[in-house]
């Protein structure tokens, strides 16, 4: 049997410097990397287990939040400020996985967790670029229900499974990580990569990094929601979902940010779709207008076709949701 | 650090890899906690850790030193019975009975969410005090699943065991 290692960081520097080699994996709640483990798609040969490292929930001076990765991700949906100032954050979160694993996975975690394509997870039987550089991409040809409809590459199709991370995207939260070399800060919104040659390479996280707190700033929105689309009603990942913040002012959309999940390698900010709507009326009509000028680049596969216009639909009914406003 | 299992001190295992779940079942024959997918799908392994629900799959062993376990056999026995354990037993809440602790266990931590208010994704005010209705119950029993589909007695067990501790 190969030698395994566990050890518990106490603080920030000795989780870095335990993790420094790349060899042992960090380990927050475990639910995807245990999983994975198990699987033999990741093979660490020990866990820096960084769950006693700070997961508090604080207001910053500006009215904003920094969440410490360590807060588990039940804890972060529950925090009243959360509910009361960034419903689209407690939902997303909500929409979530199971109440169980809502209570171990962590927020670094969270932001961190590989993809769920089913092939990524065979090692033994499929070809991935992914899991093996190379190899091929099995997903391009097979079952490709869950997979990307813009942004991905030849070499790999796959999603980003984080409801959470959709709506940071559309908070415009920025990442706090730290490392051997020091700290810096990440936007939300370029924190993932898309696939691209490599990918393997998933977010800017620079071996020896780790996540150290994510921060919100206050909510420029006066609504926000998320709303989910999956095959059952509970417990499923994303086929689409929609993370939308709205200000109104004098009848016109001031303030709106919009993020979806399900359909790229990361979560989709949807800056052109915002752009399109800003100034105008929040009609059902004009938010499906805009996400079709956003998805004009989409290049969806026979699996997953249905995405583009499920995605559309969702949109719509999450307008409808935040202005009150019909078609 | 021991881990408490049930009141019950317990050493961590040497092999750090190995999970609460075979833990519990095959070193310390606690067999009450299900193996269903291993994989954090079903829900059959759901144990209480410090209180919470957790799924003992995904969980490693020694992630739980120094704190303490409860599984279904330090829930209720056959001679003390959980409240939620005869409301199952009363409306039909299995057929197999091979999900059953695992949705006990969930159950009990269910109720105690929602009593600190805690909401779910189908509460539509997040700010107001919860509900206990037949959806909210429905949405946060979602992740146990059960092949033999006894879902609509599940939630009527709950729903009466929360509507006793309201009364
Ligand atoms: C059955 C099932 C259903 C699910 N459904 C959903 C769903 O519908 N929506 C959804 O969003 N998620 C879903 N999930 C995924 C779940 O949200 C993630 O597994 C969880 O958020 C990961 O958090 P964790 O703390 O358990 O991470 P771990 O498994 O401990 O770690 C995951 C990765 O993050 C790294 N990591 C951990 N902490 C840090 C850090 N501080 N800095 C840098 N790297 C770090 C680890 O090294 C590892 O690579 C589901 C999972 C399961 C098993
Ligand atoms: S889509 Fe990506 S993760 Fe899935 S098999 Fe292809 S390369 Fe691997
Ligand atoms: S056995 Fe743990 S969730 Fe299925
Ligand atoms: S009673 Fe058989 S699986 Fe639920």
């Amino acid at each position: 049997m190969m030698p395994f290692t566990y050890s518990r960081a106490a603080s920030i520097d000795q989780a870095i410097e335990m993790a420094a080699g790349g060899r042992s994996h960090l380990l927050g709640g475990g639910t995807n990397l245990v999983d994975l483990m198990r699987k033999g798609v990741e093979r660490p040969s020990g866990l820096v287990d960084v769950t006693a490292l700070p997961g508090t929930i604080e207001e910053t001076g500006g009215g904003g939040l920094r969440i410490g990765a360590a807060a588990r991700n039940s804890a972060v949906a529950a925090h009243p400020l959360v509910r009361a100032r960034y419903p689209m954050l407690a939902r997303a979160i909500l929409a979530g996985a199971s109440a169980q694993i809502r209570n171990m996975a962590t927020v670094g975690g969270n932001l961190m967790q590989r993809t769920r394509c089913v092939y990524f997870q065979d090692v033994a039987g499929a070809r991935c670029n992914k899991r093996a550089p190379g190899s091929g991409c099995d997903a391009a040809g097979g079952f490709n229900r869950y997979h990307a409809i813009i942004g991905a590459s030849p070499q790999c199709i796959a999603t980003h499974p984080s409801d959470m991370c959709v709506a940071l995207a559309a908070l415009d939260a920025r990442i706090h990580v730290a490392g051997a070399g020091g700290a810096r800060t990440i936007p939300m919104v370029d924190f993932h990569r898309l696939p691209g040659e490599r990918p393997d390479l998933e977010t800017l996280l620079e071996p020896g990094e780790m996540i150290v707190a994510v921060e919100i700033d206050a909510s420029p929105f006066a609504r926000s929601t998320y709303r989910k689309v999956r095959d059952r009603a509970s417990y499923a990942f994303a086929l689409v979902s929609v993370a939308a913040g709205l200000t109104m002012r004098a009848g016109r959309i001031e303030k709106i940010g919009i993020a979806l999940g399900g359909i790229a390698a990361k979560p989709w900010r949807a800056l052109r779709a915002e752009a399109a709507l800003r100034g105008g009326p929040a009609t059902a009509q004009a938010f499906e207008a805009a996400l079709a000028v956003e998805l004009a680049d989409a290049a969806p596969l026979p699996g997953n076709a249905f995405k583009v216009g499920l995605a559309q639909r969702t949109l719509g009914a999450v307008c409808i949701e935040l202005s009150g406003s019909d078609r | 650090m021991a881990i408490r299992i049930n009141g019950t001190e317990v050493a961590a295992p040497d092999d750090v890899r190995v999970s609460l779940l075979d833990l519990l079942r095959e070193r310390l024959h606690l067999t009450g906690t299900k193996v269903g997918c291993n994989q954090g799908a079903c829900g059959a392994c759901t144990v209480l850790v410090d209180g919470e629900r957790v799924l003992s799959c995904l969980t490693l062993a020694v992630q739980a030193e120094g704190r303490s376990v409860t599984t279904i056999e330090g829930l209720g026995s056959a001679d003390s019975p959980h409240p939620l354990q005869l409301a199952f037993i009363e409306h039909d809440g299995f057929q197999c009975g091979y999900c059953t602790p695992g949705q006990v266990c969930a159950a009990a931590a269910m109720l105690r969410e929602i009593e600190a208010g805690v909401p779910s994704y189908v509460t539509a005010d997040l700010t107001a005090p919860v509900l206990v209705t037949r959806e909210e119950v429905r949405e946060r029993m979602s992740g146990n699943l059960c092949r033999c589909g006894a879902h609509n007695g599940i939630v009527d067990a709950i729903l009466e065991v929360a509507a006793g501790r309201a009364a």
